[in-house]
């Protein structure tokens, strides 16, 4: 073997290299340079731009490294860009926050670099070892960052809930795991779909397992309950950080788990996700309706959001997977764009959280409220709003594979969860004005706006995004 | 063929104007005016620009016309527009009404101009939408894209349960909608397409045309709206400034009826023959019932908007009779009470920017003081009874033809209701108009002032142009319908034979 082998095969993972050795460096450079906690961040920034910048650059083909255990093909190069920018976006979100509320520590974006780390292994992984060595690594990392206000009680607890519940479903997943392997006697994902042709009832226990542990990475119902305490205990950048990049990668997971590991026992599997998802979407939809606080109730509406994304898994043929990735594609850039607006409430250097604080925003600042009315009437699905698009693609998968229940609860349930949202919307637009907030940074501003852009323009041009899904998707079959 | 997309042009041209008055600057006198200006300045020429399309098109042809196609989403759903002689005459009607809605807000809406007038000329823009779209996923974006804007309209500007209102309309509608867009994929995978032209052609195995047909029927008869679902009408009517209860009646009820006219009867015709009891009955129950509710109501929107809800009765049962005056009857009849409901909510806006209210009982004796108004407000309330010579007499008329040839009992039974329109119209007119002038508040009270003539004075002319004169209409339509109507025959023929051949 000569040494220029070697290297070229450490191509595919060569994003997840810059990002590492970028962290390590950017680690010791704030550990000896004490004031350096900014420059860190647009560092961060620029180490996640450049790790997308490699995964362009790569061959747009299917890339094995280190005996199939790690894989790049469109699939994975697709979820990896939509990671990215949501850490990259996420940090960005950050810097006002931090700076305002003297919590400006390096150890926060290199966190972020590590946990993003572990994602981009996780969407790549091609067996289970692979598969929970990213987990982990991004696991781990979320639960400090939950805590990292170490002086709030509230951000502590969060923290402390996340790790517990966390590690009980790694627990799980990993026994789902070791079930898996004792009955195929492989950990690859080839080598399970091989032997899982034959079915058998250790191995359904395991893959039940397994799914038990995708669910709550993905806070899908029933494994949902530390969704609303950890989105409203950890501080707000955080929370927006949790709701993009980290839910993508684990619904990369759960679809790669489930196309390619177990692509043979499809009905088996099939039922879980079903009911997964309707779970989820009306536990989403109706649980939210009561919310005040509008961190919580972006967390009941991110757990109807997976629900919806599970729809299209729930199919398990390609349009599904081209749904699911059109979906989190979209709900990445809504998601993104509400938070920037939940984090520009700011009222006499304070944060607000309140619904009620948004009251009569339309007068006070008709442009963000403008923006946030359609990235709330976009998750709500209302067509000619991006949201409308991405649920469109999951259920036209699902009336493909004629999951006709499915699609008449979910659609229902869509409705349901259009109330909240237009709660929110009645609050900024028909209410009396409240004290106006303090002027947005601009980091924020231009976040918003290309995500409000993005959403309310979706429609003119939606080509490129469907046909790059369409192209992930077939890659995994 | 024109050298220029003359339908995407008309539908948006409106958008065009919105992003102009967004970028004029915030509140203030001049703004307002500007907002104004600029809004009625749209309105106007693209009701110009639609006036060309009457002109340019060949009423001797059943095919869609003006079409244009481009690529969209991936696969096959393509951006494909067009229009036959059953869409246009809603197009025309939405950009006719349109410039009259923005001079009737003129004084009325005095908070959040620029706004209002941004909402007002996006519905436009989603309305006319609605009536081209040539592709099913098109036609469902401008469809329920119409409920953010009018969401707005009633929740910004509207009375005071203005919330309760805004909420109901929505969700109703969302809930019918949303059934809709299942049966619009599951016709994609079943014929491979949305593009509406292929689908009419298309002939859909009997069980999905059930199902669709219900789908729609949810979504179609929530819009139109049909009783036993057509609570929320009242109450958005009601607490909707002026010129949003105008869209409402005139033309956001309307693309329930041409949902039908499109999609159920043509796509599902075996689906439209099970079916067509149960329209009728729903029709019926309409007619009569909400005319009884009618005659007990106490607020002058809310009596229009039930008698909206008889009329709208006549139009379904003259569609799915599907007889050719039944059909031609459904769309003049649309047109007719386009322009007459339309007018009345004009009309109850002019007193109610005089007095702030709409009760009944709070007005008499009108014709003392506005003699102008009692002669306008007459011509619409004598067209809404379906008096000979307005054109509601014509659309009542031809709907009660085509379902007396069908079934016997409804046709009669429908045939109540035009007694009982008599009585709540006619009993609202006595209360308001006649009588004695005694509430002191109405002894100042003035007469029409220019910019109400001018938006009444068409509107009148009008009623009473097609009421003798209903040829232009029924021309434009005729030869689309006579198509629709053999299409249906051969439909349903061919599962006859069949079946038959099975026997």
């Amino acid at each position: 073997m000569n040494e220029a082998f070697v290297v070229r095969d450490l191509y595919p993972v060569l994003p997840e290299l810059v990002l590492a050795v970028g962290a390590m460096a950017l680690l010791m450079l704030g550990a000896f340079q004490e004031r350096a906690a900014t420059a860190i961040n647009w560092l961060a920034i620029l180490l996640l731009i450049a790790a997308g910048a490699v995964i362009f650059w790569l061959p747009a083909e299917r890339l094995e490294a280190f005996g199939g255990s790690f894989v790049l093909e469109p699939y994975a190069r697709f979820l990896k860009l939509l990671a990215l920018t949501g850490s990259a976006t996420a940090i960005l979100m950050s810097l006002d926050y931090l700076a305002r509320e003297g919590q400006n520590r390096f150890e926060y974006p290199i966190l972020i670099l590590l946990s993003t780390a572990g994602m981009l292994m996780l969407i790549s992984a091609g067996d289970l070892i692979a598969l929970y060595l990213g987990l982990e690594l991004m696991s781990l990392s979320l639960y400090v960052v939950a805590a990292i206000n170490r002086d709030s009680v509230r951000s502590t607890e969060a923290g402390l809930k996340y790790f517990v519940l966390g590690a009980l479903s790694s627990g799980m997943l990993l026994y789902g795991a070791s079930l898996v392997y004792g009955f195929t006697g492989t950990v690859s994902f080839a080598g399970i779909a091989k032997a899982s042709a034959n079915g058998g009832l250790g191995l359904i226990f395991g893959l039940v397992f397994l799914f038990a542990g995708f669910c709550f990475k993905v806070s899908a119902v029933p494994f949902h309950m530390w969704t609303p305490d950890v989105y409203e205990g950890a501080p707000t950048p955080i929370t927006a950080f949790f709701a993009a990049a980290p839910k993508v990668a684990g619904i990369a997971m759960f679809m790669r788990v489930a196309i390619d590991a177990f692509p043979d026992i499809v009905p088996q599997w099939q039922q879980i996700v079903v009911f997964v998802s309707i779970a989820s979407m009306v536990l989403g939809a109706f649980a939210a309706i009561g919310q005040r606080n509008i961190k919580r109730l972006m967390a009941y509406s991110s757990i109807g959001h997976m629900g919806f994304a599970l729809v299209g898994l729930a199919a398990g043929t390609p349009e599904g997977v081209q749904g699911v990735l059109v979906y989190m594609a979209i709900y990445v850039a809504m998601t993104l764009g509400t938070f920037a607006c939940i984090l520009s409430m700011r009222r006499d250097g304070r944060m607000v959280e309140e619904i009620g604080d948004l009251a009569g925003l339309a007068r006070t600042n008709p442009t963000m409220a403008f923006f946030l009315a359609m990235l709330l009437f976009s998750l709500a699905g209302i067509p000619p709003l991006a949201g409308f698009f991405a649920k469109f693609y999951v259920f036209l998968a699902a009336i493909k594979a004629g999951l006709f229940a499915l699609a008449v609860i979910g659609v229902l349930a869509s409705v349901v969860g259009a109330y909240y949202y237009l709660a929110i919307i009645k609050i900024m637009y028909f209410d009396e004005p409240a004290k106006p907030f303090e002027p947005m940074p601009y980091q924020l501003k231009a976040v918003l706006a290309v995500s409000g852009l993005f959403n309310l323009l979706f429609f003119v041009y939606p080509g490129p995004l469907v046909e790059a899904a369409n192209a992930a998707a077939k890659s995994l079959f | 063929m024109l050298s220029w997309p003359i339908l995407s042009v008309t539908t948006f041209l409106p958008l065009a104007g919105a992003l102009f008055i967004m970028m004029l600057g915030s509140e203030g006198e001049a703004e307002k005016r500007n907002a104004r200006w600029v809004a009625l300045w749209t309105t106007l020429i693209t009701f110009a620009i639609s006036l060309v399309l009457v002109w340019r098109f060949d009423a001797g042809s059943a095919e869609f016309q003006f079409v244009e196609r481009r690529p969209w989403l991936a696969g096959t759903i393509n951006y494909h527009m067009g229009v036959d002689g059953i869409s246009l005459p809603f197009v025309i009607l939405t950009t006719a009404l349109m410039p009259l809605c923005i001079i009737a807000s003129w004084g009325a809406i005095q908070t959040r101009v620029k706004e209002y007038m941004i909402a007002f000329l996006v519905l436009e823009t989603l309305m006319v939408g609605t009536f081209c779209a040539l592709d099913l996923v098109l036609f469902y974006l401008f469809f329920e894209g119409g409920l953010i804007p009018m969401f707005l309209i009633i929740g910004v500007w509207g009375g005071p349960r203005r919330v309760y209102a805004s909420f109901k309309f929505f969700l109703y509608t969302l809930l019918g909608s949303v059934l809709m867009l299942l049966a619009i994929m599951a016709m994609y995978w079943n014929a491979g397409t949305t593009d509406i032209p292929t689908l009419l052609k298309h002939g859909f195995p009997a069980s999905l045309q059930t199902w669709a047909w219900l789908a729609f029927f949810a979504s179609f008869a929530v819009k139109m709206p049909m009783w036993p679902v057509h609570t929320w009408l009242p109450d958005a009517h009601v607490e909707a400034p002026t010129a949003g209860s105008v869209i409402l009646a005139a033309i956001l009820l309307k693309m329930g009826g041409y949902g039908f006219l499109r999609f159920s009867l043509p796509m599902f015709p075996l689906a439209s023959q099970e079916f067509a009891p149960l329209i009728f009955t729903l029709s019926v129950i309409a007619i009569v019932y909400t005319s009884l509710v009618a005659l007990v109501q106490e607020d002058m929107k809310k009596l229009i908007a039930y008698s909206s809800v008889a009329h709208m009765g006549f139009v379904t049962m003259g569609i799915f009779a599907a007889t050719t005056q039944g059909i031609a009857g459904g769309i003049f009849q649309m047109v007719s009470h386009g322009i007459v409901s339309g007018a009345l909510f004009l009309s109850v806006g002019v007193v109610y920017d005089r007095l702030h209210t709409r009760e009944i009982s709070a007005y008499g004796g009108l014709v003392n003081r506005m003699p102008l108004y009692a002669a306008a407000f007459m011509v619409f309330t004598l067209a809404n009874v379906g008096l000979p010579g307005t054109s509601g007499f014509v659309g009542e008329f031809l709907t009660l033809i085509g379902t007396f040839r069908v079934s016997i009992w409804t046709a009669t039974l429908a045939t109540l209701g035009v007694i009982l329109s008599a009585g709540y119209a006619l009993w609202l007119y006595r209360k308001v108009i006649f009588g004695a002038l005694t509430k002191p508040k109405l002894a100042a009270i003035k007469d029409l002032d220019y910019r109400e003539m001018i938006t009444l004075g068409p509107l009148a002319a009008l009623t009473i142009l097609f009421g003798v004169f209903p040829k232009p209409i029924i021309d434009m339509s005729a030869v689309s319908v006579a198509q629709l109507i053999s299409q249906y025959q051969a439909a349903i023929g061919a599962a006859k034979t069949a079946a038959m051949l099975v026997k």
